[in-house]
């Protein structure tokens, strides 16, 4: 077989795992699911035009030239869509470097490499790439229909911004390798993937609660400082919200750079990626010498299941991190909860939501953690204590974690406001307790480690958790806001907690 | 240094007059097909008990009963007289499982992994802290006492999972193919190990594949086929049943086996 044969046979075959993978993420890993899958995915296509053209609509008939402060907030979104491609990228090539599956296979054969390694990055860069234009299609539609076919080029810049995003993944994620080692790396690079893309849009709070007291990233960028700070209009800053914009010549310029851009380094890179690949995998699950010794002598058997459950908690940064990646949110309003001590602004009734729906969101995913991923669950069965003991020391442990870190918060909303802290604690209180039974009625036996995908394992009980969090958010917001109201908001959240338990497989 | 063997504590209870370590009755479990088949099996306390036979012949599916991971749908299992079924926690007491795919915390040493079990079972920690080291050091894994499990092999995991299995010193020991993935030196700690638990009065049921094992350790072979148990009996007594003086378990293995696949 030819080489050149051999890396389109190659290319082939990872496009089909690509493809299987994906399929098996929609369809959460259940045969005979395919055509439900594309049907569903197609409804949620049609139906998230709705929203983007809420959020985008108004922007149809933009024309060039723009203002300045029009081209900041659009190369602002480019911008927050690039991060979050950058941060896929990034988990997807430490998965190339890291998981073992084919390795062996792959590395006893024949072939060169590094072409398999660069065929393997190609194909993450096309694969960000086509995620990313799949997920911007109903955006592009809405500025199409209504702003004319010029829009299309904004599809071009999706192209451009996903291939550099995969480009500057494998830069970062190799010359972390080399700064900092094999182990570290991948935990690094995995938390860097889970806070890249909330960053952006973080940062951009705080910058408008700081500057404006409001939560909203739009006062600072369209701010008069943003546009006297922002360069001249004829800057290549402006390329990417030009080419959107139908500029052809900008749109070449940005798909030949994110092209050149990918070639140089997987040229650079490629030929150390099969020494990358086998130093990953050879310390890719580090023993660690001298670990400080946690005791286990409990005074009953629910204490040792609980201090096992925080001790593991404690020792996976990257759990803790994806888990915790919720409460990076509560900066800003936490942010502006301070800055409201000075000027009393009622801006403050809107930290509750916030504080409710991170509580429930939070406790899901500590939830199906403590009680679905339970990593010895023979052990656990066969220990003589009975399953309701077990559970509770689980439950236990999710709402302690809660409590341990919203208690501060609603603490200092107290001398804010006694009457917010008070309906802050309860809704807090409700999230939690309803994630976590949503994640008991749906709980499975899985490994710790498919944290990852928990979400594909049962679609209903993500969309139970989200409502429920959302519900309950809305429901303490509305006491404080407009109180007769609430008890509306608060019966039909627990309609949908009724109705999940109804259909879920432990009541079924 | 390597220890071979392990100064065990005897069984508690042992004097106790039971009349079986495990009485299974009628125990049937139907998955897409017929599992387990109306199986009957009785071991008697201190015994070390071989259960062999076929893939899918319902070994592991009778074993995973009896340790409570899986509810039959009818049938009995009594653990020293303790009926399983309805009082699953005082029979567990008594009881240790270790399954061929060792699943421990990647995240906790060796130590800890068993003072955790320990804590499970409500092991005095004056008295598990020690015999936790004890039996992680006589079974090789001295160096690695404070190294988190994640970097383990399978057979030092196997060799976690089983020193977790004794450290709260079972009267009752099921083992799911415990030499799996163990190398020749590691293959005898264990077997030691579970020798010596037997001479302290200890009943231990075992499935393995590997037949010389069965052969050498075990006071009766148990053979399944279809859910059923076909034979049982010490190898004497096996061959006696069969008219093979002078064959080797082997040879009775694939006859029994074969006979039944045709019967069936």
């Amino acid at each position: 077989m030819s080489s050149a044969t051999a890396l389109t046979w190659f290319a082939r075959h990872e496009f089909r795992l690509a493809w299987r993978e994906w399929l098996a993420m929609m369809t959460g890993g259940r045969r005979g699911r395919k055509r439900r899958a594309i049907i569903g995915l197609i409804a949620f296509a049609a139906i998230m035009h709705l929203p983007a053209y809420a959020v985008i609509g108004r922007f149809a008939d933009l024309q060039a030239p723009l203002d300045k402060s029009t081209l900041i907030v659009i190369t602002a979104t480019i911008l927050l869509a690039w991060a979050l491609m950058l941060s896929q990228a990034i988990e997807s090539v430490t998965r190339v470097f890291y998981a073992r599956a084919d390795l062996d296979l792959i590395m006893s054969s024949p072939v060169a490499l590094a072409n398999v390694f660069s065929v393997r990055i190609a194909a993450i860069a096309l694969s960000v790439t086509g995620m990313a234009l799949v997920l911007s299609t109903p955006f592009v539609d809405v500025l199409v229909i209504g702003g004319g076919v010029r829009w299309f080029s904004a599809y071009g810049v999706v192209m451009a911004i996903g291939l550099s995003a995969a480009a500057v993944a494998i830069a970062v994620t190799i010359v972390l390798f080399r700064l900092i080692g094999p182990s570290r790396t991948r935990l690094v690079a995995q938390i860097l993937a889970a806070i890249i893309g909330a960053g952006f849009v973080i940062a951009l709070q705080i910058a408008a609660i700081l500057s404006y007291s409001t939560l909203s990233r739009f006062a600072v960028l369209t701010s008069d400082a943003a546009a006297a700070f922002a360069p001249d209009i004829e800057s290549i800053v402006w390329w990417p919200a030009r080419a959107a914009l139908g500029d052809g010549e900008a749109l070449l310029l940005l798909l030949a750079g994110g092209l050149v851009l990918l070639g140089a380094v997987m040229a650079i890179f490629s030929p150390g990626f099969a020494d990358i690949v086998v130093r990953a995998s050879t310390n890719a699950t580090p023993s660690r010498q001298g670990s400080r010794a946690m005791v286990f002598r409990a005074s009953s058997r629910q204490q040792a299941l609980r201090r096992k459950e925080f001790v593991l908690l404690r020792r996976d940064p990257w759990l803790v991190s994806q888990t915790l990646i919720q409460l990076l949110y509560l900066v800003p309003p936490a942010l502006l909860l301070w800055r409201s001590f000075a000027d009393s602004s009622l801006a403050i009734v809107l930290i509750t939501p916030v504080i409710v729906m991170a509580a429930g969101q939070l406790a899901g995913g500590l939830a199906w953690l403590t009680i679905s991923g339970e990593d010895a669950a023979d052990l656990v069965a066969t220990a003589p204590l009975p399953a309701s003991r077990v559970i509770r020391a689980k439950i236990e442990v999710v709402l302690i974690a809660i409590g341990a870190i919203f208690a501060p918060l609603v603490a200092a909303l107290l001398f804010a406001s006694p009457l917010q802290a008070a309906v802050t604690a309860v809704g807090v209180i409700v999230a939690s307790t309803s994630a976590t039974a949503i994640q008991l009625w749906f709980r499975v036996q899985a490994r710790r480690s498919q944290f990852r995908r928990r979400q594909t394992s049962s679609r209903l009980a993500t969309f139970a958790e989200a409502f429920s969090s959302i519900g309950w958010a809305a429901t303490a917001a509305l006491a404080l806001a407009v109180p007769l109201v609430a008890p509306v908001t608060g019966l039909l959240t627990a309609g949908i907690l009724a109705a999940t338990w109804k259909i879920s497989p432990r009541q079924a | 240094m390597v220890r071979i063997g392990y100064e065990t504590t005897d069984c508690p209870d042992i004097m106790k007059p039971v009349e079986s370590a495990l009485r299974v009755r009628g125990l049937t479990k139907r998955f897409d097909r017929l599992a387990v088949d109306a199986l009957d099996l009785t071991v008697q306390s201190g015994e070390f008990y071989a259960l062999v036979g076929p893939n899918g012949a319902g070994k592991t599916t009778t074993l995973r009963m009896v340790a409570g991971l899986s509810r039959p749908d009818a049938g009995s299992v009594a653990v020293f007289g303790v009926d399983a079924l309805r009082d699953p926690v005082a029979a567990k007491q008594m009881m240790a499982w270790v399954s061929d795919e060792p699943m421990i915390y990647d995240k906790l040493t060796p130590l800890e992994y068993l003072e955790f079990v320990a804590g499970l079972w409500g092991v005095d920690p004056a008295v598990s802290g020690r015999s936790a080291r004890d039996l992680l050091v006589s079974l090789g894994l001295e160096p690695h006492l404070h190294e988190r499990c994640e970097g383990f092999s399978k057979g030092m995991r196997q060799k976690v999972a089983l020193a977790g299995a004794l450290v709260h010193d079972p009267r009752l020991i099921i083992l799911d193919e415990p030499l799996t993935g163990l190398d020749a030196v590691s293959a005898r700690h264990v077997k030691g190990l579970l020798g010596d638990r037997v001479r302290a009065g200890c009943t231990v049921i075992m499935t393995t594949h590997i037949l010389e094992v069965a052969e050498r350790m075990a006071d009766r072979i148990g053979v399944i086929a279809s859910g059923r148990l076909v034979a049982e009996g010490t190898l004497a007594e096996l061959r006696q049943q069969n008219g093979h003086n002078d064959t080797s378990l082997e040879d009775l293995f694939i006859a029994l086996v074969n006979v039944e696949a045709t019967a069936a």
